[in-house]
């Protein structure tokens, strides 16, 4: 196992003006469970979104740094951003499906990808095995995914991503939208996912971060002001800061 | 990278540059026409003084004592719009002040096709109603041979004008918040002045954007006026002479007129009045709308 | 009761005002379509004008709006949306972004007969075009641009960022989120107003009348450099220009009802797919 499959070193961050990400140095360990966690504003989704480049469609925003996939520069002018996007998968708040069929929201990147066609097929089904949903959509591949529950939706996102084989996946808050029983679920999913992908969360929810997670880092105004193991996170704070926030006092 | 990949990203990069040409192409339409105006126009200053352009009073190109004065013409612009904005300007607002703040739901539903529908009957078609029907009617009333003068052209163009004033009338005074309505009657004002002294008034920007937007649309309009207000050049004294707009004069002699000449430019610079006033008054209306528009948001 | 009568008088005149703009629409409509409606029939759209014009169809009128529509399309339509695809995905916030929709905004207050003298002086003479459906249909497609890429715009506006995040994510490049997403989602916004503004442009005379329409052809329009006939041009002839104007009213009240329930139908058409599609 390697110590760092991703990483981020003095990186800072702007929307215009306003520093939003500061001084950032930070690794993430292969196949394992990640969480960010910081009150609202404190820039976890905004350092989240910098790995996988969902930044560059914002023309304000303005990113420096050093952010790594194994030894992979991903702001390197030579670095593919569509490469990138492959090799970190992304999951989202809101369940996103496209407006396709549910067969298709996995098809269409495995198409634009080149996959081999005949091996499409086999890669759809394996997925939705991997996301806990192929027993749920068998019979109904061709329905439109939007017709799919929030917590389905959830999970094909899920499969979506995990189809393209990714080496990270990055998950911002993707229990956020959904009830309790969808999200032990895609807590159970997430767990299991660590067997093949490094995953990195963020998630509002202590319990769901005690639950899920190998490591914590507290954000707070755009810094990592603690990272540790959860169980030092959760019970052996050593900033006042973290002490007060996993205890809920602010948030 | 795999060929793929890097095929991908240059459809992509490519694509952008496409996209972003179709952009740069409507800047390029808009120079195209100014510069097509500005070319012709100093081509006819050169053989005629601007002097007399805009202070003589006969508009009569070609032969021996040939006129070139844009002053009836722009006397019939003007005249047949101000005319119709007269009709439109009350009609409209009153009617959007009915759709927004008296009209209920259903009725809406029904009156909003109803402008549209208004909208989308083509000039030609509202042009041809003046020859056989409002002309008509007009020529009767008042005792005339014809009804195809500057009073007509008004009417028809204030009902083209209609559409617009109403929509974006309609959209400033839905823009008003609620509670200015709220405060003005908790002060025990009724509907009526609550519409008169504190909507209307708070709307006042955008209704004159739909003033303006409309005139812009009137002064602009070819087909109805050269069909409906009897295209005599001659500097008219009132409603019931016949007039000749500068769009109808440019739709008039530009087929007829040989290429290159005095009075082929000529045509150009009246054009190129028109679409210096057309578009300050719709700089002016988009400026308030858009006023109006940061104002609620 | 002065109070109630202020009431009654002021509501009397909202609605009187509102009843007299919807008396405009029903007495265009009543007028024309009452007078119009005997002189259409099969043989009047499909046959071609005979005995100088004071008998038969109005054939190649049909055919060349139709020709007309076309080039209209296939010009202001690719334009058009990847000007509004630029705009709304593409553009970053700076001066030139400002001068393109200040550009759009000014080219859409232009009085249609300036762009006829354009599509002249560019198509005509300067691309030595002559006067050809082509020229004329190119300076129709110039006249429709703004609207199709303002309605456009405003289709895609629409479409939620989440979608166009969904397709990045998955290593979709920009113009692939934007040709399989995008566009996809907003094609029944897009369509409605590609149709809308067709619908305006084949109303159009103006804009044709130096740049290829004719008073009459023998033969219908079969090429894109020939001269053509046109609906709205048809109708203005009639009630204008023909020797004997009095004889040919009931032709010229016929193509105002053709022209009228062509314009009507595509509307309908564009009012039915945003029923249809409308935001849930």
């Amino acid at each position: 196992m390697k110590e760092s499959k991703l990483s981020a070193h003095d990186l800072n961050m702007w929307f215009g003006k306003k520093q939003v990400l500061k001084g950032i140095d930070i690794d993430f360990a292969e196949r394992q469970v990640t969480s960010l966690v910081g009150p609202s504003g404190c820039g976890k989704s905004t350092l989240l979104r910098a790995f996988n480049r969902m930044h560059d469609l914002s023309s304000d925003a303005r990113v420096e740094g050093t952010l790594k996939l194994d030894e992979r520069d991903l702001y390197d002018r030579a670095s593919s951003v569509t490469e990138t996007r492959k090799r970190i998968g992304m999951v989202f708040q809101k369940p996103n499906p496209l407006p396709k069929s549910i067969y298709d929201n996995l098809a269409y990147a495995l198409k634009l990808h080149k996959f081999p066609k005949e091996e499409i097929p086999v890669m759809i089904q394996s997925a939705l095995e991997e996301s806990f949903i192929w027993d749920e959509v068998k019979d109904e591949l061709d329905k439109p995914a939007v017709k799919l529950s929030g917590g389905q939706q959830q999970r094909l996102c899920i499969a979506r991503t995990v189809v393209l084989r990714p080496e990270v996946i990055l998950m911002d808050e993707p229990c956020s939208a959904l009830d309790p029983i969808s999200t032990g679920k895609i807590e159970e999913l997430i767990v299991k996912l660590k067997e093949n992908y490094t995953i990195v969360i963020v998630t509002h929810n202590m319990q769901q971060a005690q639950r899920i997670s190998d490591k914590v880092a507290f954000m707070y105004l755009g810094e990592v002001i603690e990272y540790g193991t959860t169980d030092a996170i959760f019970n052996n704070p050593k900033n006042e800061l973290t002490q007060n926030y996993i205890s809920g006092y602010f948030g | 990278m795999t060929t793929n990949l890097r095929r991908r990203e240059r459809t992509d990069w490519l694509l952008n540059r496409i996209f972003k040409a179709t952009g740069l192409l409507t800047i390029a339409v808009l120079g195209g026409i100014f510069f097509m105006l500005l070319y012709n126009s100093v081509a006819f200053f050169l053989d005629i003084d601007p002097v007399d352009f805009f202070t003589g009073s006969q508009w009569k190109p070609g032969g021996e004592s040939a006129g070139y004065s844009i002053l009836p013409l722009l006397a019939s612009t003007g005249l047949v719009a101000l005319g119709s904005m007269a009709i439109a300007v009350p009609l409209g607002i009153l009617t959007a002040a009915f759709l927004s703040e008296l009209a209920p739901s259903h009725l809406q539903a029904i009156l909003k096709p109803v402008i549209e529908m208004l909208a989308a009957i083509p000039s030609v078609a509202i042009g041809f109603l003046g020859i056989v029907l409002v002309g008509p009617g007009i020529a009767t009333l008042f005792g005339l041979q014809n009804g195809l003068n500057a009073l007509n052209g008004s009417i028809l163009l204030a009902v083209m004008a209609l559409p617009t004033i109403v929509t974006i009338s309609e959209d400033a005074i839905n823009a008003v918040p609620d509670s200015y309505r709220e405060a003005s009657l908790a002060l025990g004002a009724d509907r009526w002045a609550t519409l008169f002294r504190v909507t209307l008034p708070a709307a006042l920007p955008g209704l004159i954007a739909a003033v303006m937007l409309g005139l812009g649309r009137a002064l602009g309009e070819t087909m109805t006026v050269l069909m409906a207000t009897g295209n005599a050049s001659a500097m008219p004294r009132g409603f019931l002479d016949s007039i000749r707009t500068i769009t109808a004069t440019i739709a008039i002699e530009m087929g007829e007129v040989p290429y290159r000449t005095t009075h082929y430019f000529a045509l150009f610079a009246i054009a190129a009045v028109l679409f210096i006033i057309t578009l300050v008054i719709n700089i002016l209306g988009e400026t308030l709308a858009n006023r109006l528009r940061k104002f609620h948001a | 009761m002065k109070k109630a009568l202020t009431a009654a008088f002021n509501w009397t005149i909202l609605a009187g005002s509102t009843a007299i703009v919807c008396l405009f629409l029903g007495i265009i409509l009543f007028d024309i379509f009452s007078k119009g409606l005997p002189s259409v029939s099969w043989d009047f759209i499909t046959k071609f004008p005979t005995d100088g014009m004071t008998q038969g169809g109005i054939l190649p009128a049909v055919i060349g709006t139709l020709w007309l529509t076309l080039i209209t399309t296939l010009f202001s339509v690719p334009f058009g949306v990847a000007c509004a695809v630029y705009l709304n995905e593409y553009a970053p916030p700076n001066a030139l972004t400002g001068i393109i929709r200040a550009s759009i905004r000014n080219l859409a207050g232009i009085p249609s007969i300036i762009y006829g003298l354009f599509g002249l002086a560019l198509f005509v003479q300067g691309m030595g075009l002559g006067t050809s459906v082509l020229a004329a249909g190119l300076t129709l497609g110039l006249l429709s641009l703004p609207y199709i890429i303002t309605t456009t715009e405003e289709a895609l506006k629409q479409i939620p960022n989440s979608m166009r995040e969904a397709a990045l994510a998955l290593g979709a490049t920009q113009f692939e989120t934007i040709r399989d997403v995008v566009i996809t989602r907003a094609l029944p916004g897009i369509l409605t107003g590609v149709i809308l503004t067709l619908s305006r442009a084949a109303g159009e005379t103006a804009p044709i009348l130096f740049t290829g329409v004719a008073f009459y052809i023998n033969r219908p329009t079969s090429s894109l450099n020939q001269e053509f006939m046109a609906l709205p041009y048809h109708l203005y002839m009639l009630s204008t220009q023909h020797q004997s104007i009095m004889e040919v009213r009931p032709l010229a009240y016929g193509t105002a009802v053709v022209l009228i329930g062509l314009v009507f139908i595509l509307n309908l058409i564009a009012f039915y797919i945003r029923y249809r599609h409308r935001v849930r």
